[in-house]
C-alpha cells in the first residue's frame, strides 16, 4: 500500500500548563485508506502520547470523534487523508470551550438536548392495560431521517447563531424536538412549543444552513427548524383565533 | 488535575469572514436593505396614489425612470432573483416537505409549483395593471 507523508498540524492546549492554545505540527506517513483520526492514533501510538481526543467507534455510530478539520467541522474518522492536501489542520470543534487538546466541553448541548423533552409524552400514562401505540410505515416515514442524529455536535460547531449566543437551543436539540414532534404516538407538542417558540428557540434560526451541510448523517437539522417555525407560526394563530389546540 | 476549558474567542464584527458560506450568508443579510427601500417604495406610491392627483402621480413615475434609476431597478431586480427568489424557492422542499403515503413528494414538484404560482401571479397582476 502507497504510504503518503502528510504534516498534521494540530491545536494542543493544557489546562494547567498553557495561557492559550497553540499549534503542534507532526509528520505522519499514512496509509492510502486512513482516515484522519487514523493519523492522530498513529500520532499517539508513535509520536506523542499525551495527546487528548475522543473517539471510539470508528465508524459513523458513536458520534465522539468530531473536530475541525481544516476548518470544517467534521467526523475525523469519516474524513480521509486522501481528499485532504498535504498539510491538514485539526482543531477542537469550534463554538465549545476546549477541555484539553482536541477534546470540548459538550455539558451545554447535553443539557439542551434533555430540555426539548425528547421522549414521547401521552396523556394516558402509563397507557391501558394491553394498549399498544402503533405507527404505520408512512408515519414512520414522516421523521426517521431525524432518528440517524448521533450527537456528533458538528452541526453546533458550524452554526453562527450558536456561536455567537450559546443560550440558542441549536440544530441538533431542535432537530430532536421535531423528531418527537412529528412522531404520530406523541402527545407532547403543545408542551414543547413553549421551549421552542421562546426566544432562544426556532426564531433565532436565520437559516444560514450551515448546519445541515456539515452533517454527517443528513439529519438535514436546518429543514426541520424551518418546518417548526411554520409550525409554531399556525399554532400561535389557531390558539389566538381560538381553534383547539392542533395536537399531533 | 484541575479544570480550566479555554474559550476561544469570537469577533463579534468579522466572525463571518471565517468561511465562504458565512460570508455569501451575510452579503444575503447586508444586501436587504433593499427590501427595506422597495417597501418604502410602495408606501411612497400608494399614498401618491391616494393623493388623487394625477400630476403627483406624473411626477413619482417620471422620478423613477431616469437612466440611473432604471440601471438601479434593472440591478435590484437580478438582486432579488439571485439572492432571493432562486435561493428561497430553492429551499421551500425543505420547510414544507409533503408526503403522500410512504413517500415524499420530489423537491422538484414543489419548487416548480412555486415557480408556476410565481408567474401566475404576475400575471394577475399585469392584467390588473392593464398591460397584458
Ligand atoms: S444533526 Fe447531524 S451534525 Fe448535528 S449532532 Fe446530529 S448528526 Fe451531528
Ligand atoms: S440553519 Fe439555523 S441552526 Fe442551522 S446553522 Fe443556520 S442558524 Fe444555525
Ligand atoms: S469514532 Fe465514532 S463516529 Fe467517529
Amino acid at each position: 500500500m502507497e504510504i503518503r507523508q502528510i504534516e498534521l498540524e494540530v491545536m494542543r492546549y493544557d489546562p494547567e500548563k498553557d495561557k492559550q492554545p497553540w499549534f503542534q505540527q507532526y509528520t505522519v506517513p499514512c496509509q492510502e485508506d486512513w482516515a484522519i483520526l487514523d493519523a492522530l492514533n498513529y500520532v499517539k501510538d508513535n509520536l506523542d502520547t499525551t495527546l487528548a481526543y475522543r473517539w471510539s467507534c470508528h465508524m459513523m455510530v458513536c458520534g465522539s470523534c468530531g473536530m475541525m478539520v481544516n476548518g470544517e467541522p467534521s467526523l475525523t474518522c469519516k474524513t480521509f487523508v486522501r481528499d485532504l492536501p498535504g498539510k491538514v489542520r485539526v482543531e477542537p470543534l469550534e463554538n465549545f470551550p476546549i477541555e484539553r487538546d482536541l477534546v470540548v466541553v459538550l455539558d451545554d448541548v447535553m443539557q439542551k438536548l434533555h430540555k426539548v423533552q425528547p421522549y414521547i409524552i401521552r396523556k394516558d400514562d402509563p397507557p391501558p392495560e394491553g394498549v399498544e401505540y402503533t405507527q404505520s410505515r408512512g408515519a414512520l416515514a414522516k421523521f426517521k431521517q431525524l432518528t440517524m442524529c448521533i450527537n456528533c455536535m458538528c452541526c453546533y460547531s458550524a452554526c453562527p447563531q450558536y456561536g455567537l449566543d450559546n443560550n440558542f437551543i441549536g440544530p441538533a436539540a431542535l432537530a430532536l424536538a421535531h423528531r418527537y414532534n412529528l412522531d404520530s404516538r406523541d402527545q407532547g407538542k403543545s408542551q414543547r412549543l413553549d421551549i421552542l417558540a421562546d426566544h432562544d428557540g426556532v426564531w433565532d434560526c436565520s437559516f444560514v444552513g450551515a448546519c445541515s451541510e456539515v452533517c454527517p448523517k443528513h439529519v438535514d437539522p436546518a429543514a426541520a427548524i424551518q418546518q417548526m417555525k411554520i409550525d409554531g407560526a399556525l399554532e400561535f394563530w389557531k390558539q389566538k383565533l381560538g381553534f383547539p389546540g392542533g395536537e399531533s | 488535575m484541575s479544570r480550566q476549558p479555554y474559550v476561544r474567542p469570537i469577533s463579534k464584527t468579522t466572525w463571518y469572514m471565517r468561511n465562504g458560506r458565512y460570508k455569501i450568508y451575510m452579503l444575503r443579510e447586508m444586501t436587504s436593505f433593499l427590501v427595506v427601500f422597495y417597501t418604502f417604495l410602495t408606501i411612497v406610491a400608494l399614498s401618491t396614489l391616494a393623493a388623487d392627483s394625477p400630476a403627483a402621480w406624473q411626477n413619482f413615475i417620471s422620478s423613477q425612470q431616469g437612466p440611473g434609476m432604471v440601471v438601479f431597478h434593472a440591478l435590484a431586480l437580478l438582486y432579488f432573483l439571485f439572492f432571493q427568489t432562486f435561493p428561497w424557492f430553492k429551499l421551500a422542499p425543505k420547510a414544507m416537505p409533503v408526503q403522500i403515503g410512504e413517500k415524499k413528494l420530489p423537491g422538484s414538484y414543489i419548487v416548480i409549483g412555486h415557480y408556476v404560482a410565481w408567474v401566475f401571479i404576475s400575471a394577475v397582476i399585469f392584467w390588473l395593471a392593464g398591460a397584458l
